[in-house]
């Protein structure tokens, strides 16, 4: 069976560390990685839109020299027809090496992989899980921090439907003295499983609470997140917990001056433009992070080494 | 009370109490042409009260829905009247197609033809996630 990543945690952290390393000598030597995947193709599979995550995993296989192929909607593939996942993943894993795929479903790349003969990527599946995004975020902080331990990090807004904060939460867990911050309103806090497998079972300290500025003063990374209105069965809740939390350069006068401010993005107004003019904003640094990320990714899965 | 003894069959014995209709039902009993008799709240020294169904004809039985239900229970084989074979059942770390997803964005609910996958994640609380979505499913019905 093909190597899949459809949950950070199919990555051991060595694993991590290695593709954190071929990232920053693709960021150093790109030249050295120009042709590496010429004649491979990657699909992306997107049942649900984006931006980032496509272009990003596009431009990353452009970059090895590789071609890409897929579709960015539901609606342009025989999934309007009332194709299966799996009889689609099936279809295009005859054409392509490579899948990255997002499904509003969770779970669905999980279906994939199981009948796929070529490596799945889970380019984010429902709220559930986005594990490219994880590694954009270590990357991200890696290459803020020099370090992926040692820190406290504030995770604020929709802690429940986040899938970013899911698997984030998940993949740090797993490095040493970390501490977490979750601020959210009552109604979007981290699920329950995600707390007790990531952090009770291992014993690591969080403290919850819905007052970002009580807490700002003691963070090391602030990870903001989006309301997501796709995530509501009820317009009437969005409504209201949408503009929960609002960064604005007010808000940041009690940071530390060494912050890191990360987003996965898009956002709607949870980060003031304003922000944006603060060193301490790392997100649009973030974005060019993920390029190079799936990069490495990319190598690793189709197991080739430059 | 008395129930006749079976000559070929299965006796499953220590069901905690008031779980037999469960097995019943999960283990398709009701399909059977042979005489499948549930003993309610018999007393037990060791458990108090437990259940016992005796089922005569030889079968196979899933020992996944059995250790899900109650990991406790013990499988008796009987043959020619002689309890040839005593089996412990365990909690099994992975159930295919025996309970469903409730997660309404699963994609097992919109592809119910998808196989049902729940692997074992915490032994002690005998809880079980979804393979697809890690959606929790408590052991107890």
């Amino acid at each position: 069976m093909a190597r899949n990543l459809i949950d950070i945690v199919d990555l051991s952290v060595e694993e991590i560390n290695e593709l954190i390393a071929t990232a920053e000598d693709i960021i150093q030597h790109p030249a050295k990685y120009q042709d590496a995947c010429a004649h491979k193709q990657l699909a992306t599979l997107f049942f649900e839109p984006s931006t980032r995550t496509r272009l990003s995993f596009e431009s990353a296989m452009l970059s090895l020299g590789g071609s890409v192929l897929g579709f960015s909607s539901a609606s342009s593939s025989s999934t309007a027809k009332g194709e299966t996942v799996g009889d689609t993943v099936h279809t295009v894993s005859c054409y392509a090496d490579i899948i990255a795929m997002r499904h509003p479903k969770e779970g669905a790349p999980f279906a994939a992989a199981q009948v796929a003969e070529v490596p799945i990527i889970n380019a984010g599946d429902g709220g559930h899980n986005h594990p490219t995004q994880t590694l954009t975020d270590l990357l991200t902080i890696h290459r803020e921090k020099g370090r992926l331990d040692h820190f406290t990090i504030g995770f604020c807004g929709d802690l429940k439907f986040g899938r970013t904060v899911h698997s984030l939460v998940s993949a740090l867990s797993r490095y040493e003295n970390i501490k977490f911050v979750l601020i959210s309103p009552t109604e979007l806090k981290l699920p329950r499983y995600v707390k007790e497998e990531a952090l009770k079972k291992r014993g690591i300290p969080y403290t919850q609470t819905t007052d970002l500025e009580s807490v700002i003063p003691q963070l090391d990374i602030l990870y903001m997140t989006r309301v997501q209105r796709e995530r509501f069965f009820n317009e009437e809740d969005y409504l209201r917990l949408k503009d929960s939390y609002i960064l604005t350069p007010e808000k940041l006068e009690s940071a530390k001056p060494d912050l890191s401010i990360l987003h996965p993005l898009p956002r709607v107004n949870e980060i003031s433009v304003a922000v944006d003019k603060d060193p301490r904003a790392a997100y649009w640094r973030q974005v060019k992070n993920g390029k190079y990320i799936r990069m490495a990714l990319i190598l690793k899965l189709l197991g080739i080494e430059v | 009370m008395n129930i006749d003894s079976i000559q070929n069959g299965i006796v499953l014995d220590h069901i905690q109490a008031g779980k037999s209709m469960d097995i019943y039902q999960y283990l398709h009993l009701d399909e059977l042409d042979c005489s499948v008799a549930i003993i309610k709240n018999v007393r037990s020294n060791h458990m108090g009260k437990k259940d016992i169904i005796k089922i005569d004809t030889p079968m196979e039985v899933d020992f996944d829905v059995l250790g899900y239900i109650d990991s406790n229970i013990t499988v008796n084989i009987i043959r020619d009247g002689r309890l040839v074979e005593k089996k412990h059942v365990e909690l099994p770390k992975k159930l295919v197609n025996i309970i469903r997803c409730k997660n309404p964005r699963c994609i097992t609910a919109s592809e119910p033809q998808l196989d049902a996958i729940f692997l074992l994640s915490d032994e002690e609380k005998h809880t079980y996630r979804c393979a697809y979505c890690d959606t929790a499913k408590d052991k107890k019905f």
